[in-house]
């Protein structure tokens, strides 16, 4: 019972400070949107990103190209030293003979379908090939490097080039942006900081009397905090609505893919209210974190 | 019983002024005691220190079984709900009415409404404010003022009633007011009074018991005693 009275003192004290100093409650205020706005946009991308990256290396495959002249041994012997190396996908090896590679080609276009037709098994140019994926695609290059090095293999091809380029830009764009970010949180903690200490000076005649009165420090802190939090709620008001909305847009605008249909977007629905979620929690911890080291450096009980 | 014990008690600021000398001294309860001397004395110290807004260097303070010295930061709080303070400026907040002022102590250590609203009411009446409990501190003259602080001291019925010059910005005739008050409080509640002064009439009247301090050191502790020019 106490403890609810104190509590509503709190936030009743805290509410009407907020309101007493307003000025640079609403810098404070703007300032937690502006880093909470980015704060949104930097998780957005960064999910959007691991999950495309997730989808493209799902999808990426190393192609084996084998000698022209391989019998049954020396493909089994090929297989089983494939199979052999760490972080391959064993289950997704495949095999396909210079006949099947023939027939799928021939059904893909009537140009191939002739042209190849004047080929027999023998004078074909085609290759018996093999398909893997692997575990970890970091190591791609690595165990491309190896298979090639296997006997009877001609040639191995992976999806070298654009899609390294495209993951390593997306991943240096997401360090930039958690740099912004941290430097924006703490700009804004350094702004609550100095709300609260102007709250704390503006009733340092008030906390005496508490203090004089036998008011424990639990009680004559608490509000400070409480205020710091409601800074940060009302702070993530726009960054929320940011978010939702504008990712909803966004994604109607693309049709859920970016540029091309090799990068699909999240879909929108649980992911931005997980997204709206996560931003007001930081939002009400940067206020707290900064006005409990308000109240730790200026009132000095 | 004693109510405050000190023993062998010295005060020395960080600045190497030293403000008590090896103090001792025992305060029974439910008694009412002048501190007198000049400034510089040493009474505002002492009482700064029976209410733990200074520490002391050395020795011992005991104010109704709690030891003052070795009282954490925290915990400061759990000695301030024994007793009532009051200062020479008043200290009321400007934005409180009365009651507010007041009924302020009670909230901010939890009271329920109800037990506020009675306790403010019977405290205000004993100040003998309870036709102004909506008026605003500076609608009040000085010494109506100081009523409302002692009853905001008194309002968690305290054991002890600590006043730093309670009287030193009132004309001699509100000054007598503020004692009458203080003097009905100590004989009607049993609460132990300690008054740091240095008025001369109020001491000279009251007839209580004096402690004496001169540049730090205790130069006298009476019954019924009187303000001594020569001592001091």
């Amino acid at each position: 019972m106490r403890i609810f009275r104190m509590l509503g003192r709190s936030i009743r004290d805290a509410f009407k400070s907020v309101i007493r100093n307003f000025s640079l409650s609403l810098a404070s205020i703007s300032c937690i949107t502006i880093t909470l706005i980015i704060v949104a946009i930097a998780i957005m991308a960064s999910f959007n990103v691991q999950n495309f990256t997730k989808e493209i290396e799902k999808d990426l495959t190393i192609v084996i190209f084998l000698n022209n002249n391989v019998t049954e041994e020396d493909i089994q012997l090929v297989e089983n030293e494939i199979k052999s190396i760490p972080n391959v996908n064993k289950k997704s090896l495949v095999f396909a003979s210079k006949q099947q590679v023939k027939e799928e080609m021939q059904e893909e276009s009537e140009v191939f379908d002739t042209v190849l037709d004047e080929w027999s098994n023998e004078e074909s140019p085609l290759k018996d090939t093999f398909q893997v994926k692997v575990k970890d695609v970091e190591k791609i290059s690595n165990i491309a490097a190896r298979i090639e090095r296997i006997d009877h293999v001609n040639t191995v091809r992976y999806g070298e080039g654009m899609v390294d380029k495209m993951v390593t830009a997306f991943s240096s764009i997401e360090k930039v942006t958690y740099g912004v970010v941290i430097a924006l949180v703490i700009v804004t903690v350094f702004l609550i900081i100095n709300t609260i200490k102007l709250t704390i000076s503006a009733r340092r005649r008030e906390i005496g009397i508490m203090r004089l009165v036998g008011a424990s420090n639990f009680t004559i802190k608490t509000p400070f905090i409480i205020e710091g939090m409601i800074l940060g709620l009302l702070g993530s008001i726009v960054p929320v609505i940011f978010t939702t909305y504008g990712y909803l847009a966004f994604y109607k605008h693309f049709d859920g893919y970016l540029f091309t249909q090799l990068i699909q977007l999240i879909e929108p629905e649980p992911f931005i209210y997980s997204t709206a979620g996560i931003v007001v929690i930081i939002g009400i911890l940067v206020g707290m974190v900064g006005s409990a080291s308000a109240v730790r450096k200026y009132l000095k009980i | 019983m004693d109510l405050i014990r000190i023993k062998n008690v010295e005060k020395k600021y960080k600045n190497g002024v030293t403000a008590i000398y090896d103090l001792n001294l025992a305060i029974e309860k439910g008694s009412f005691t002048f501190v007198i001397g000049g400034s510089g004395s040493g009474k505002s110290t002492l009482i700064k220190m029976l209410y733990r807004e200074e520490k002391p260097t050395k020795g011992q303070i005991i104010v109704g079984g709690l030891d003052v010295a070795k009282l954490r930061n925290t915990k400061v709080y759990k000695l301030r709900r024994k007793l009532g303070i009051v200062f020479q400026d008043y200290r009321l907040l400007p934005k409180l009415t009365v009651y507010e002022n007041v009924a302020f102590a009670m909230e901010v250590i939890g009271a329920s409404k109800e037990k506020t609203r009675t306790k403010v009411l019977r405290a205000l009446e004993e100040v003998g404010l309870k036709n102004k409990v909506h008026n605003y501190p500076d609608q009040l003259s000085g010494g109506e003022q100081q009523r409302v602080a002692i009853a905001r001291a008194i309002v968690n019925d305290p054991k002890l009633l600590l006043c730093d010059e309670p009287t030193g910005n009132l004309d001699p005739e509100r000054s007598m007011e503020i004692m009458k008050v203080l003097d009905n409080i100590n004989k009607t509640r049993g609460t132990t009074i300690i008054m740091a002064t240095h008025d001369k009439e109020i001491v000279n009247s009251m007839k209580k018991q004096v402690v004496t301090l001169k540049d730090g050191h205790l130069v006298n502790f009476k019954q019924k005693g009187t303000y001594i020019d020569e001592n001091i």
